[in-house]
């Protein structure tokens, strides 16, 4: 993430990062950290612990002319911004029909795993995808991470970009060259034959994990990254279920009015009889996030789980 | 600190005060008729009148220039007409045509427009300021002159994103003018009722910004106070605050049977309204000739009759086209030249 910004930063001058503890302190996941130093107080701007005037800032920067990358330490405390996001952001191109345009970038971290309890832990961005007007990244690869900011920042509307706390500590490498991605399209992680299992974020690997298990079981799983929740890309989903004929989706997000809830939706109205069985979901527990370990452990979802999961839908039994 | 505006009353030149007039007019002229359009049904929604406040839009939109921004809330058609946005525009938008400012997307309380940097009607209290920030740092980022003028009403002083956005604005410095019209009355909460402290002005002053109170019944000192902050803005001086001390004449919006204040008190302000009592101040500067008058409501009443016209003959957008405008048309991306040719 962090040579995607100053990558951003050195491309065009009239991009600044902009939130709490992004400058002296380095950012909170240390995302940040050395930026100020390259680039400046200006453009590396700390801000008091006010969510909705920075992100309101942002808005209003954005249609002045500035490219802002606003961050948001995590979903819940963006809680605090829902007004500007959503009332603001999300509607302000359509209410001047068409005049003003809000090409903003903020970025936020999302998820459980931490042992950071009720008011950091949520996985929220299935509940932002429901606004239209706002884009819904939620970039689980490395490629991805660095890219999807590119692309966002070309973007001429407003892009929230969730960022799983776990997978800021994933190391590999990256080609030097890594650009800008696209970002509509859903990508096939794992190709398979037996059942799509779609996910994003922060479950994309222990479901890939969970299909190398059940590879060990002769059951050929696809495994299927979402990337992008709004607008979500159906046309792959139908796709893979039609190669399918079984789905499964994994989803850190609770069951309740859900992404996942919506996947389904979708399937049922593009391939309903294309499956073979019902489809079926792998979800965080109907809980507030727990502070101890097992309990947040069982709270979210687990390669086993899903394994579990899956040979229920393909063999009909546990 | 706050400070009190101990200048003398403004001198008053012939051409200028009936310009003010003129503008004050055109507002009320205008509202009244969309009372009339409203009772017809040909307006529907919410409508806000402005009644009674004119002095304020008209005074401070002299104080701006057309390179500077504003943002105001959803009592904001007095401030679009004063900022130049046409008749036509704001009618036809209260129509719902397509040749409203909005394209009839926004109604009457979403008032847009690009050309004369007008930033919106903002119909959620307090939720203005933090953009009237945001764009008074794009301009201060950009190192450019501009002023960013905030309108919005005293309850946005009970939102968090009120005291947020002025901390903000202070702490960084930005080139913008907060302007607070206390109308004394939140919808139907009066002042006293909602705030423990009600003077507005300490308020702005705990965060170290200069504010003063204005007599928003009297144009001409709304047009040198707010030219005075506005020139301080613009010359670096950081944000300032203004509260313009009014009243609105008519029911907050159409559904309002004004329970909450007493008929004496609006009639005691009825008589500082503010277009009688510029009309007296050019009479006692020998500066008045009634024919002046009749000319001018003529003028005015030929102005709204066409902008009548103009939203009656206006079109209704194409069904087909209800999904525009939730994101930009690809093939019109403003966006970011993220390959500059620096």
């Amino acid at each position: 993430m962090r040579a995607a910004i100053r990558d951003a930063l050195l491309r065009d001058e009239r991009v600044f990062l902009m939130g709490e503890d992004v400058g002296r302190y380095g950012g909170c996941f240390a995302v940040s950290k050395g930026l100020l130093d390259e680039f400046g107080p200006e453009r590396i701007r700390d801000t008091p612990l006010s969510e909705s005037a920075f992100v309101g800032a942002g808005i209003g920067a954005a249609m002045g002319g500035a490219r802002p990358i606003v961050e948001i330490m995590t979903v819940n405390f963006s809680l605090l911004a829902l007004d500007q996001i959503v009332n603001n952001a999300a509607t302000i191109l359509h209410m001047s029909g068409g005049q003003f345009n809000i090409p903003l970038v903020i970025r936020m971290t999302t998820g459980a795993g931490r042992q950071l309890a009720a008011q950091h832990s949520h996985s929220l961005e299935g509940w932002y995808a429901h606004i239209p007007g706002i884009k819904v990244l939620t970039p689980a690869t490395l490629e991805d991470a660095r890219g999807m900011l590119w692309t966002a920042l070309e973007d001429p509307d407003p892009v929230l970009i969730f960022e799983n706390g776990l997978l800021y500590n994933m190391e590999g490498e990256l080609a030097g060259d890594a650009g800008p991605v696209e970002i509509f399209q859903a990508a096939i992680r794992r190709p398979g034959k037996q059942i799509s299992l779609f996910t994003y974020g922060g479950t994309l690997f222990k479901t890939l994990q969970a299909a190398e298990e059940l590879a060990r079981e002769q059951i050929d799983a696809e495994v299927v990254d979402l990337r992008t929740l709004r607008p979500l890309d159906t046309a792959t989903i139908v796709d893979s279920v039609k190669r399918t004929h079984r789905a499964l989706i994994v989803d850190e997000g609770w069951k309740t009015g859900s992404i996942s809830a919506e996947i389904m939706a979708r399937i049922m109205e593009n391939a309903f009889y294309e499956l073979d069985a019902p489809v079926a979901r792998v979800c965080s527990a109907e809980v507030p996030m727990p502070y101890p370990k097992h309990l947040e452990d069982a709270a979210i979802p687990q390669t086993p789980g899903i394994v579990a999961a899956a040979r229920r839908v393909v063999t009909g039994h546990e | 600190m706050a400070q009190k505006n101990r200048r003398k009353q403004p001198t008053i030149d012939r051409e200028h005060g009936l310009f003010l007039l003129k503008d004050m007019l055109r507002i009320r002229r205008l509202e009244e008729k969309c009372v009339e359009l409203y009772t017809a049904s040909k307006i529907r929604g919410f409508v806000h009148l402005y009644i009674g406040e004119e002095a304020i839009a008209v005074g401070a939109m002299l104080a701006l220039v057309p390179e500077d921004n504003i943002v105001a809330t959803y009592r904001e058609h007095g401030h679009a007409l004063a900022r130049g946005v046409s008749a036509n525009a704001i009618m036809a938008e209260m129509y719902g045509k397509v040749e409203g400012c909005s394209r009839g997307r926004g109604g009457s309380m979403h008032l847009f427009d690009a050309a004369t940097r007008f930033y919106g009607g903002n119909a959620i209290v307090g939720g203005g300021l933090p953009l009237a920030v945001g764009l008074g740092l794009a301009d201060k980022l950009a190192g450019r002159q501009r002023v960013t003028a905030c309108f919005f009403g005293e309850g946005a002083v009970a939102e968090g994103e009120f005291h947020e956005s002025m901390n903000l604005a202070a702490l960084w410095k930005l080139p913008v003018l907060f302007c607070c019209e206390n109308n004394l009355y939140a919808m139907g909460t009066a002042l006293a009722r909602s705030e423990s402290e009600t003077d507005i002005c300490l308020k702005a002053s705990a965060f170290e910004i200069p504010a003063w109170p204005v007599d928003g019944m009297d144009v001409l000192a709304v047009e040198e106070a707010t030219k005075r902050a506005a020139i301080a803005v613009r010359a670096g001086g950081g944000p300032h605050f203004l509260e313009y001390r009014t009243y609105r004449f008519r029911a907050h919006s159409m559904y309002d049977p004004e329970l909450y204040r007493d008929k004496l008190e609006v009639e005691e302000w009825k008589k500082r309204d503010p277009i009688p009592n510029l009309v007296e101040r050019l009479k006692q500067h020998n500066l008045w000739q009634e024919e002046v008058w009749t000319e001018m409501e003529a003028e005015v009443a030929r102005e709204i009759d066409a902008a009548v016209e103009f939203a009656e003959a206006g079109h209704w957008e194409p069904v087909e086209e209800l999904t525009r405008f939730v994101y930009s048309d690809p093939s019109l991306r403003s966006g970011p030249a993220l390959n500059p040719e620096r």
